[in-house]
């Protein structure tokens, strides 16, 4: 097919107008916001909380009190986390046998596909902070939080520190450099639990992915 | 799965049939409507002409760099690992893809949204060589049980309601009848989940390819793009030549527009970017990823300076949602892939005028979607220089679009040609006024389609010129006696 290669590019490169004017691209209508840290917080509660979210605040200490009210509250069987990231250790130090038992991520995906898609009630990961204007958790999936954990699950937690939410989406990839230190093999925003509105516009949720979305935040 | 074949050509009878269908009516008013108010939410508080314009501004340096993009993009790629092919047509687009599941011994694929294979018909073609092709978006996939094609390219089952959606499930999947969407949505789920476990080859679309980093970007609700692009072990994704952006911050004020003119929301669920298959300390994802860039007549429209424009779409669907002509009609009416104002504009340059005449004609001109679309796509021009290519009508500009001057008709040329002649001598113009006035009784009450629903125009006794003369005539006696 390395002809339709050659082909296609010499139609372009043949064909292309003389004297393209290309207007300059200004970003400051998606860049400049000025919010202080508390109302990037209450912006991205109000957002994600829009599209159904679930946000709690919570000491940073306390998070895994926290979880635990929520796991039983939710009435969840088991719960997927890290066997290898701090707040996966954390998490499975203060542990103990009476509370739902812990799965670990701990082997391909070939290995226990059936599991994960059918006996998994929740997970918890981390991420790398968050977007205030659309109430957007970015997600960077690796080898310890693999893909599938934060979409496969009915009920997906997030641990979001409290001071890492920039304002917009520009905003997070330029200070995280992007573009520059090169894009992992997967990077994902997640703005609420999946959902649909194919069936006459009526809104339903975990079509697919999460049913739930519960963020954690830790102040 | 047999759709029906696209006939393009039968547009009339089409537009009658949905004109006289209230369920289409209906269905379709109350979905567009509800779009419209959702998408003028969306952006309040925003300097919406700076984003469009700033959307424009990056589509366009984007096209202004395609072949040099393109190859960034695919070196990139290639270098993540991933592997990339050039389809100069559909047809061609097709059997890649069927070699690459042949090659794998695939016997089943999940598909995500993707308007660029339905465009190439992609599940017939896989189905005819023994692979299963099963639609995962809801949507998309109420739309394959049916055995019918997308109505519209965001929300492809709008033209059904919940009563149609239980029947088709309950007849075709065995769910029970029932009105409960979220019922019905869990059912679809169970089912599709079990699917996704097994299939060997994930098929998606692509909203924009980041040359720069080498990124496919997808945007969704659902989660199933997420899971056709993570879940099999191998995920080919698919895209048109012209969705391909310089750089990773462009994406920005793209997705800002996009889903905002779409559904009127602020985000999609998802925003999910793929760059390179697993690498081998992960423990999920694709071993393998594709990209297969499909030209299908993209690189014929991009030699006009005018028609190029078309290019800068990203897909929104917002044109659709206040074309008063697609409110009416419904998707189905167009017979095309793409239906509506962006319909009416790709198409031809994709199937050739020929199969499409009728297009370009099929609106009003009242400019609504002009003035919605995110990257400012002016279509009504564009649907204006499409008519006349249809007639081969502009001797200054040489018509270029496959099947061109179709709708010529001698009879046609011949009235405009006096038309024109009689308006370039006023003294050709006022004996024909003149003769148009004393002539008036032969005017015919029938006028083919335009008297359908209007009456026949019926010139005035005496021309606008007569009258003023008679008016100037008498006020000169009536000067002429009072100064007497
Ligand atoms: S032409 Fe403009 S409004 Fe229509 S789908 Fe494309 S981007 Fe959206």
């Amino acid at each position: 097919m390395n002809q339709a290669r050659q082909n296609i590019l010499k139609r372009l490169r043949d064909g292309r107008q003389q004297g393209f004017a290309v207007p300059t691209s200004d970003f400051a209508v998606v860049r400049e916001r000025n919010w202080t840290a508390a109302e990037k917080l209450d912006l991205f509660q109000q957002k994600i909380e829009s599209v159904h979210g679930e946000v709690h605040r919570v000491a940073a200490e306390r998070w895994i009190q926290e979880l635990i009210r929520l796991l039983a509250e939710k009435k969840l069987g088991n719960l997927l986390v890290s066997d290898i990231k701090a707040h996966g250790l954390e998490l499975r130090e203060q542990w103990h046998e009476s509370l739902p038992p812990l799965l670990a991520y701990d082997r391909k995906i070939e290995s226990w596909k059936e599991q994960l898609f059918t006996q998994v009630d929740a997970a918890v990961t981390g991420c790398r902070g968050a977007i205030a204007e659309t109430g957007s958790l970015i997600l960077w999936p690796d080898e310890d939080e693999p893909r599938l954990m934060s979409l496969v699950p009915p009920v997906h937690f997030v641990l979001l520190q409290a001071d890492q939410i920039y304002s917009t989406f520009i905003e997070a990839m330029a200070e995280q450099g992007w573009a520059t230190q090169g894009m992992p093999t997967n990077a994902l925003l997640i703005s609420g639990p999946s959902k649909t509105a194919d069936i006459e516009q009526t809104l339903a949720y975990g079509v697919h992915g999460p049913k739930e979305l519960v963020v954690l935040v830790l102040e | 799965m047999s759709a029906q074949p696209i006939q393009v050509r039968e547009f009339h009878p089409r537009v009658q049939a949905a004109l006289n269908n209230p369920q289409i009516r209906s269905n379709f008013r109350r979905a567009m409507d509800g779009l419209m108010t959702k998408r003028t939410a969306a952006f309040a508080g925003w300097d919406l002409e700076t984003l469009r314009e700033l959307g424009a501004a990056v589509r366009l340096r984007a096209l202004s760099r395609l072949p040099e993009l393109l190859e960034q993009l695919e070196a990139n790629l290639v270098q993540q690992g991933v592997q990339v092919h050039w389809a100069e047509t559909g047809e061609q687009a097709c059997e890649i893809i069927r070699d690459i599941c042949q090659a794998r011994g695939a016997k089943s694929v999940i598909k995500g949204k993707s308007m660029v294979t339905e465009e190439m018909e992609l599940n017939h073609y896989l189905e005819a060589a023994g692979i299963e092709a099963l639609e995962s978006d809801l949507g998309e996939y109420i739309v394959q049980l049916a055995e019918e094609t997308p109505s519209h390219i965001i929300m492809p089952a709008i033209h059904k309601n919940t009563d149609e959606i239980s029947e088709l499930m309950h007849e075709k999947t065995g769910t029970r009848r029932s009105h409960d969407v979220d019922y019905l949505t869990a059912s679809a789920r169970q089912q599709l989940r079990e699917k996704f476990m097994r299939a060997d080859v994930g098929i998606s679309g692509v909203n924009f390819a980041v040359a720069e980093t080498g990124t496919l970007c997808l945007v969704e609700n659902e989660g199933n793009g997420r899971l056709t692009t993570t879940a099999p072990p191998c995920h080919i994704a698919v895209t048109g030549i012209e969705k391909v952006v310089e750089k990773l911050e462009d994406v920005t004020p793209l997705l800002a527009l996009l889903t905002r003119s779409a559904t009127g929301q602020h985000i999609t669920t998802y925003f999910n970017m793929i760059s390179s298959p697993r690498k081998a300390a992960e423990k999920d994802g694709p071993e393998a990823v594709h990209l297969v860039l499909v030209d299908s007549g993209r690189s014929n429209i991009y030699q006009d300076q005018e028609l190029l424009d078309t290019l800068r779409c990203i897909r929104c669907g917002a044109c659709m949602n206040h074309c008063p002509v697609y409110t009416r009609v419904g998707g189905h009416a167009y017979g095309t892939t793409y239906p509506g104002p962006i319909g009416k504009i790709l198409m031809p340059h994709l199937l050739g005028l020929e199969d499409t005449r009728d297009l370009p004609s099929a609106s009003t001109l009242c400019g609504a979607c002009g003035e919605v679309c995110p990257v400012k796509i002016p279509i009504p021009k564009l649907l204006q220089r499409l008519r006349k290519e249809a007639v081969d009508g502009d001797s200054l500009q040489p018509s270029r679009v496959a099947g061109h001057g179709i709708k010529r008709r001698w009879l046609e040329s011949l009235v405009w040609s006096g038309w024109t002649r009689m308006h370039a001598s006023p003294g050709l113009y006022r004996f024909a006024g003149r003769m148009m006035g004393r002539l008036r009784g032969l005017m015919p009450s029938k006028l083919g389609a335009w008297t359908r629903y209007r009456s026949a125009p019926k010139p005035a006794a005496k021309t606008l010129h007569q009258l003023m003369q008679e008016r100037s005539v008498k006020s000169q006696a009536v000067k002429q006696e009072s100064k007497g």
